[in-house]
């Protein structure tokens, strides 16, 4: 029964490995110039102390929103891809058409600047 | 193997907990937290239906549910961030102007 | 070939999808909203000139039994274009002058059509799912239209979260059909079932669902709200073209899915259910003082007329049911679009029937507009409402449902209080208040006109029209 579990074992043990090689050979390899703003834990320029109720932009809002439904959306070419080689031309044109009206919907979004954030988040100008 | 009647049971406990967190809570974002839960225990028991039937059917429906889920919680986000901007609050008690 | 071939047959729907892509990039570029109208109009009729070839059309499934074509669901199509044309027509001088006109508008009502085309059509659960999602959708975001205002977002928050948790129940019970009998398509679903629990839970779940859409009661609770808060030409839209879809997807399901069970009486439950919308709907709708909100409960009590049809189960209760959708549509568009074409005068709310005193004269063609509409959805006979009713309630009878034809006569006899009482408004009281009046845009006006024409047609000329269609009808059963 358990040793079953023996590959995952094994795997968690490459997966440590790799990380401790990978990050010594950066640090040995890379330049290393910190500043304030590299050394943050979030890049993103979220301040990580602070007051939890602190309101943030709503420009978090669109993107997570906009993140939530393209993200979705790509479940539908996990079936196609796995039988991609039964299926066929037909299918491969049906994607096609899925795959462009998801592009529309992106392009409208990058169009109206939801995802520009040098703007002020206001859709109500247009 | 664990029976289907486990997922069953389990799917709808699930969906009664959602279905009652719909009615009780007062937070609007919450609210939608609930059908979200709803809409998930189902899937549940359109995943283990699929298994005990050995049919695709339930698991494709499943991703159809899963992505239209999506878009109804990024439709009912943006309405919430409306109303915050009209109320200053989600509270859905406090929404109340429209009555019989 | 053969996906082209399933596309022809669902060419409206197709159109319609390419039309609204099309139209959120228009947008996306910030074209003029002229333009975007005029290509939006220019799809919808050409989506209208295929539904209607599609009406006269073969029948079958297409899209592996996905979606059904020709017979019902063609006049599903019909019908959900057709009120979408009208209600695009007249949305453009309103909108302009609620200054609440932007250019996505028209591609969310696209889109929205093009659900409620696919659940019209639908011929499996899937598909039914995917239909009334689509449409609830679309229909979410037109309903926070006026988000600025609090009345127009709190509408919207109703409508999305009540809508959601229907959601959940349509696909709970789709969820245990599927669990007992292991299928989605309808033919499969009535071949596999059996009296089960599990099957009779999913059809009660699955009822709950579709009530909550038709607005049935007691599930009807978002519909005055939402029918209030919403900018009243799509209001228009809520009330006609997705209730339709909806209304024919319950009769696909009804007379396609679920089949005749040892013990199982559905009758019953429709005639419960319709007995209470028809009177509450009523009821409520007396003591109404917004003419949307009596609207939007004099929806409900249609919505218990339709189920009386729908209670029959019989061929000819469904062949009722669409004639009455039709009527429906037709009268309940030019109705909301009168009342959309007064509340253009800003110096008053003209959604508060105090305000209608003298409007009647000032008026005059939309007085004798919106009096044939509402004569027409009281029932009175020389318009389409009744022939609506009287097939209906015929059918009741023909099934055995006395009782059931008779609270339904009755209740429309109460509801000739509250529809009479705006006609008084408009000629028998005096305007307390001077204002200036909007002088009307040509399409909104002559629209209008044309609705009201098809409303006495249909009703007047009985012979050719109304017989081929209730001939084309029948023919489907």
């Amino acid at each position: 029964m358990l040793e079953n579990y023996i590959p995952i074992i094994v795997l968690f043990g490459i997966a440590i490995v790799l990380a401790i090689i990978l990050m010594s050979l950066s640090r040995l390899l890379g330049p290393y110039r910190p500043n304030k703003n590299k050394l943050n834990p979030y890049e993103s320029g979220m301040d990580p102390v602070g007051q939890a109720k602190e309101r943030y932009s709503i420009g978090f809002y669109l993107v997570a929103m906009e993140f939530i439904v393209f993200d979705l959306e790509v479940i539908f070419l996990y079936p196609w891809a796995v039988g991609f080689l039964d299926l066929g031309l037909e299918a491969f044109f049906a994607m096609t058409i899925f795959i462009v009206i998801l592009f529309i919907g992106l392009w409208y979004t990058l169009k109206i600047g939801t995802l520009d954030f040098s703007m002020k988040p206001t859709l109500a100008n247009r | 193997m664990v029976e289907i009647d486990w997922y069953l049971a389990l799917s709808a406990i699930l969906f009664t907990i959602g279905a009652l967190g719909v009615l009780i809570r007062r937070n609007a974002v919450v609210v939608l937290m609930c059908i979200e839960l709803m809409l998930n225990a189902v899937n549940i028991s359109l995943v283990s239906f699929a298994s005990y039937h050995g049919d695709i059917t339930g698991q494709i429906l499943v991703f159809f549910s899963l992505s239209v889920a999506a878009a109804e919680a990024v439709v009912g986000l943006a309405i919430i961030i409306a109303i915050f901007r009209n109320n200053l609050s989600v509270d859905i008690t406090r929404i109340n102007l429209l009555r019989w | 070939m053969d996906y082209l071939y399933d596309l022809n047959t669902f060419l409206p729907a197709t159109i319609m999808a390419a039309a609204g892509l099309v139209a959120i990039l228009m947008a996306a570029y910030k074209a003029r909203i002229g333009n975007i109208f005029n290509f939006t109009i220019v799809a919808l009729v050409m989506a209208l000139a295929v539904s209607i070839r599609d009406l006269f059309g073969p029948d079958g499934t297409a899209f592996f039994d996905m979606i059904a074509y020709g017979g019902t669901a063609a006049f599903g199509a019909f019908l959900v274009t057709l009120g979408t044309l009208f209600c695009v027509v007249i949305s453009r001088d309103y909108l302009e002058a609620i200054d609440h006109h932007y250019r996505e508008v028209y591609a969310m009502i696209l889109f929205g059509s093009t659900g409620m085309v696919g659940l019209a059509v639908s011929n499996d659960l899937i598909m039914l799912f995917l239909g009334v999602e689509t449409m609830s959708i679309c229909l979410y975001v037109l309903a926070g239209l006026i988000k600025g205002e609090k009345i127009g977002a709190e509408s919207a928050l109703k409508y999305v979260l009540l809508g959601a948790f229907s959601t959940g129940f349509l696909l709970y019970g789709i969820a245990l059909i599927y669990g007992a009998t292991g299928a989605t398509s309808y033919a499969v679903v009535a071949g596999a079932a059996e009296a089960t629990p599990l099957f009779l839970a999913g059809t009660a779940l699955l009822l709950v669902g579709f009530f909550f859409k038709i607005s049935a009661v007691p599930f009807h609770m978002w519909t005055p709200d939402v029918y209030q808060g919403t900018p009243t030409t799509l209001t228009a839209y809520f009330a006609t073209a997705s209730k339709a879809a909806s209304f024919i997807a319950l009769v696909l399901v009804l007379s396609r899915m679920i089949p005749e069970i040892e013990g199982v009486e559905l009758t019953q439950l429709l005639q419960v259910i319709a007995i209470l919308t028809m009177i509450v709907g009523n009821l409520i709708a007396l003591v109404q003082d917004n003419v949307k909100r009596m609207l939007a409960y004099s929806s409900i009590a249609h919505a218990g007329y339709i189920l009386v049809g729908l209670a029959a189960g019989t061929p000819e209760g469904y062949t009722g049911v669409l004639y009455y959708l039709f009527a429906y549509t037709i009268m309940n568009i030019g109705a909301f679009g009168v009342i959309a074409y007064y509340e253009r005068n800003h110096a008053l709310d003209f959604t508060d029937v105090h305000n209608y005193a003298g409007l009647g004269y000032k008026f005059p063609v939309m007085g004798v507009l919106l009096s044939v509409f509402l004569f027409s959805l009281i029932g009175i006979p020389p318009f389409v409402g009744f022939l609506g009713k009287y097939y209906v309630f015929a059918a009741a009878v023909n099934a055995g449902l006395v009782t059931l034809a008779v609270i339904g006569v009755l209740a429309s006899a109460a509801s000739v209080f509250y529809y009479l009482r705006v006609m008084v408004y408009l000629y028998f009281r005096e305007p307390h208040k001077e204002y200036q009046l909007v002088r009307p845009g040509a399409l909104f006006k002559y629209s209008l006109i044309l609705l009201g024409i098809l409303t006495l047609w249909y009703g007047i000329e009985p012979i050719f029209p109304t017989d081929s269609l209730i001939e084309l009808i029948s023919t489907y059963y």
